[in-house]
């Protein structure tokens, strides 16, 4: 196994973790990070994959998707930070509420 | 300014179970198993697009190739990508913003050394803009220096200053868009393609766009960190 496929399977690893702290996790902050957990390890996948050119140089269109996924990620976690935020302003709690009635 | 405390968990609510944990952990460990057989049975040696690439860079006015794919093989994908900053930004001004920090006066030492950074950090930023034609770096790497550049100076208790917090910051703001939808008119109309460069001018255009990318992603980036529309009078 070259190392390739050994950086895509902690990245697989990664979005596992991500994906487990999501769905367990209901603080929204923690869920935030879980996401962010999850895109960095199909960051590492597509990174990884681009180095089987069999060649010095890797495969740059993965590279140029990562570095725009990068930006993307980081813009939506803060949007995703100031709507947490709001809701705990207006409701006080940092979760969403499974039962409607008590939201109002 | 809001509580701070109101942040914290509410631990009277349902924590989930160790056989919740375990439920779950499951079908996530079988997603896991199935990714990394997927993973695994990939070839080996897969060139995908980079021969195209090698092919096709003496075309694109950069010799690097990450750079000659995020600014003139894929250069929608950057142009669209600008756009999609400067949505988040306007989403998190449209939600009114947040105040949840203090105003801090910073001491002697941290306000020196602010002022001895970040004239490096800008300094680093233009490296980075201006060695990406040819090695890593380029828009993004440069925009997010500068970027960190502005939130030290927002933890050091800098503010935009009243005069530039309306039009000037807001053409900042879409200077990267904006130069970005412009040149794809132009290449449109000119060369009959979306941003499809004239091969003799490709490098030329293609640093004027990081250039505005830059500022762009930089103060974007460190708008989104202040979580807020700057203060102006005049706005609200």
């Amino acid at each position: 196994m070259n190392s390739a496929f050994l950086y895509a399977l902690v990245g697989v690893g990664l979005f596992s973790l991500g994906l487990y702290a999501l769905i367990i996790h209901t603080h929204l902050l923690r869920k935030i990070l879980a996401i962010n957990v999850m895109g960095s390890g199909v960051f590492l996948v597509l990174i990884a994959l681009a180095k089987r050119t069999g060649l010095a140089v890797p495969d740059p269109v993965p590279h140029a998707m990562v570095i725009t996924g990068i930006v993307v990620a980081v813009s939506a976690t803060a949007l995703a930070l100031v709507l947490m935020l709001k809701l705990v302003a207006a409701t006080g709690h940092a979760e969403l509420s499974d039962d409607q009635r008590e939201s109002q | 300014m809001h509580d701070r405390v109101a942040i914290q968990t509410d631990h009277t609510r349902k924590q989930a179970t160790p056989l919740l944990r375990i439920l779950i952990a499951l079908p996530v460990l079988a997603v896991a198993a199935g990714l990394a057989y997927i993973m695994l049975s990939f070839s080996p040696v897969a060139p995908g697009l980079s021969g195209q690439v090698t092919d096709q860079l003496a075309h694109s006015g950069v010799s690097n190739p990450v750079t000659a794919v995020l600014l003139n093989f894929r250069g929608y994908d950057t142009l669209l990508e600008t756009v999609v900053l400067l949505l988040a930004l306007l989403g998190v001004w449209a939600l009114g913003g947040t105040e949840l920090r203090d105003e801090v006066t910073p001491g002697p030492v941290l306000d020196s050394l602010s002022r001895l950074l970040l004239p490096m950090l800008i300094l680093v930023a233009a490296y980075l803009l201006w060695v990406g034609a040819h090695a890593p770096g380029g828009a993004f790497q440069a925009g997010s220096v500068l970027a960190a550049a502005g939130v030290l100076l927002l933890l050091t208790g800098w503010r935009l200053h009243v005069n530039l917090a309306a039009l000037p910051l807001r053409m900042i703001l879409v200077a990267g868009p904006g130069a970005f939808v412009l040149m794809a008119v132009l290449t449109l109309l000119i060369e009959g393609h979306l941003l499809q460069y004239p091969a003799e001018h490709a490098g030329l255009l293609i640093l004027i766009l990081e250039t505005a990318a830059t500022f762009s992603i930089g103060f974007t980036l460190t708008g989104l960190f202040l979580g807020g529309i700057p203060r102006d009078r005049d706005i609200e």
